[in-house]
């Protein structure tokens, strides 16, 4: 009974990056932080699955995780052009500045 | 069968349209969008018939049944989405093709046609999916389609405002994303039908996961307390998009919602959490028609309200425990569907008024009555279902929320809806008083073609319509909660 570590490990994981998502200030970093969290949820996906089936590998929590990870790059991909054109156009990296124009 | 050719005809169209239009470029831009548009309203239209006809029915997506494969719902709830959406959809189009300016800037002109059939197919399939994890997947497109819309402005504060949606977003995936885990780990399926007969087995698991997704779902359609992203990201994107964002892809997370809570959900969902829920979207409403009421900015005002008007329909949730189940179901998803029009048809005339004007406050709307009298015209009518006037759409669905409210002895929602109205009718006065003051002494409206404010018009026309042609579309709806039906 390894699985309730690996799903804590996950909740963990999750948590941090979600604080990383509100608390730090430049937007570089809130996109790393929603990555970390993304690979908690995975983590936890296929721990809960497993803890479900001891006997056999189930191929339908691998096949959720992959498809998450190639909607998780493409949304980082996204974001990063996103900031990319921001700070073009701004100078600046964070959203709280120049609030109000 | 002609049921898969419907199917195909309002997701893979689009889906396939949305990348020949990209790389098309002008050309293709220019005549490929309307009738694809069109070709997906006459799908959905027939699917409603279809289930107007005989009955909901579920097609097993490449011939794999749940629990391993992945299942499309085809139902009257389903098919009214399908129908407003592209109803919606195609009068937008229309107006965008009309009136240039309502696409945004530079490049930003040609990028809204791709990106708009792209939304179509995202919400459809969402729509049609019977599955959690696919529901995933599609909110993801839909998502990645409507933050797209919103950078088409191209100015650092859009690129803000999509930024800070994006984030959300992205918060409110995870958060559903966890749920979906937990449930696979917990029931070993993730279709909703199944999901349905099994919650039972380990409710406090299926309540965790149910209390995740919401919150996911509350992040993504702005709904109070995660509401604050909406009115700069609608607000900021160029007017046909705000119109798709505010009238639809609000409307898809909210679906989702009703979906989980009332199909998937529905044996594991304890009184006082529904209450809780009905609470936050009556905070919601008042909330968000006062914040309507103090903004100077025109888009922001009619954004606002967007969240107000969404907050209607987390009332349903509680409802449904009392005697007028069937009155607050009916009621909830008839106003998601006529705010639909009513919205994009008050985006788009605000947004026809600004670019004659050229400018963006509320003041700004002085003396248009005189010289776009359609658009203002176009207002008020879509102000009367945000209000609750009869004889609008949305007059009946808050006639049967009162109703549900009264008969299930929950009076708490009766003042709510009422103050609602109110606040409601005080955002559009300030809208249209404005208006009708002479302009005498301020510069002229720049000249605005009469069809694209007669495009605004026939959407308000038609969250009007809704109120007067309700009852077999209703009575369809009320049909999934009885015997034999299935909400799922």
């Amino acid at each position: 009974m390894s699985e309730p570590i690996f799903i804590a490990a996950g909740a963990a994981v999750f948590l941090i990056g979600l604080y990383g998502l509100f608390a730090l200030p430049d937007l570089l970093r809130k996109i790393v932080a929603a990555n970390i969290g993304t690979g908690g949820v995975f983590l936890l996906v296929l721990a809960a699955a497993r803890t479900a089936d001891q006997q056999t590998a189930d191929a339908v929590p691998q096949a959720l995780v992959l498809t998450g990870i190639v909607i998780s790059v493409s949304l980082t991909a996204f974001a990063l052009s996103l900031l990319r054109r921001l700070v073009e156009l701004t100078g600046s990296d964070r959203l709280d500045e120049g609030e109000g124009e | 069968m002609s049921g898969l050719l419907w199917l195909s005809g309002v997701v893979v169209l689009p889906l396939l349209a949305a990348p020949v239009v990209y790389i098309g470029g002008r050309r293709a831009a220019a005549w490929l969008p309307l009738p694809v548009a069109l070709a997906v309203l006459v799908s959905s239209v027939m699917l409603l018939a279809s289930v107007q006809a005989h009955g909901h029915w579920r097609y097993p997506l490449g011939g794999w049944l749940p629990p391993l494969g992945i299942g499309w719902r085809v139902d009257a709830l389903s098919a009214l989405m399908l129908s407003a959406s592209a109803l919606v959809a195609l009068l937008v189009a229309w107006f965008g093709r009309q009136e240039r300016a309502a696409l945004g800037e530079g490049r930003g002109r040609e990028l809204f046609w791709p990106l708009l059939l792209f939304l179509l197919g995202a919400l459809n399939a969402l729509y049609l999916s019977a599955d959690v994890f696919n529901i995933y997947v599609t909110l993801e497109l839909v998502s990645l389609a409507a933050v797209a819309l919103v950078v088409l402005a191209a100015d650092a504060a859009a690129l803000r405002a999509a930024m800070r949606y994006l984030l959300i977003a992205l918060a409110g995936s995870l958060a559903y994303l966890l749920g979906v885990g937990l449930l696979y780990g917990a029931f070993g399926t993730l279709d909703t039908a199944l999901l349905a007969t099994r919650v039972v087995q380990v409710p406090p698991v299926a309540v965790l996961a149910l209390a995740l997704m919401t919150v996911g779902l509350f992040a993504k359609a702005a709904l109070f307390p995660l509401h604050a992203w909406l009115p700069p990201a609608h607000s900021s994107a160029p007017t046909a998009a705000s119109a798709l964002l505010s009238a639809l892809v609000v409307m898809a997370s909210v679906y989702c919602l009703l979906r989980l809570w009332v199909g998937v959900f529905a044996p594991v969902v304890e009184p006082r959490l529904a209450q809780l829920v009905g609470a936050l979207g009556a905070a919601g409403v008042i909330w968000g028609s006062l914040l309507a009421l103090r903004q100077q900015r025109l888009k922001l005002l009619v954004a606002y309200s967007t969240v107000a008007q969404l907050g209607y329909v987390l009332i349903l949730l509680p409802l449904l425990a009392g005697a007028g189940a069937a009155a607050a179901w009916t009621g909830g998803i008839w106003l998601l569907l006529s705010h639909a029009f009513a919205k994009a048809s008050m985006f788009l005339a605000a947004g026809l008024i600004l670019h004659a004007r050229g400018r963006d406050q509320v003041s700004d709307m002085v003396g248009a009555a005189r010289q776009l009298p359609v658009a203002v015209f176009a207002v008020g009518i879509a102000g009367l279902t945000l209000m609750g006037l009869p004889p609008s759409g949305g007059f009946v669905a808050k006639w049967l929320l009162l109703e549900a409210s009264i008969r299930s002895g929950q009076w708490w929602w009766v003042p709510v809806l009422i103050l609602g109205g109110f606040l409601a009718a005080g955002y559009v006065f300030r809208m249209l008083s404005p208006a009708f003051k002479d302009a005498a002494g301020l510069e002229r409206f720049e000249p605005v073609p009469r069809l694209p404010q007669f495009i605004c018009l026939a959407l308000a026309l038609i969250s009007v319509g809704m109120g007067l042609y309700a009852a077999p579309l209703l009575e369809a709806l009320e049909a999934m909660l009885r015997v034999g039906g299935t909400t799922a």
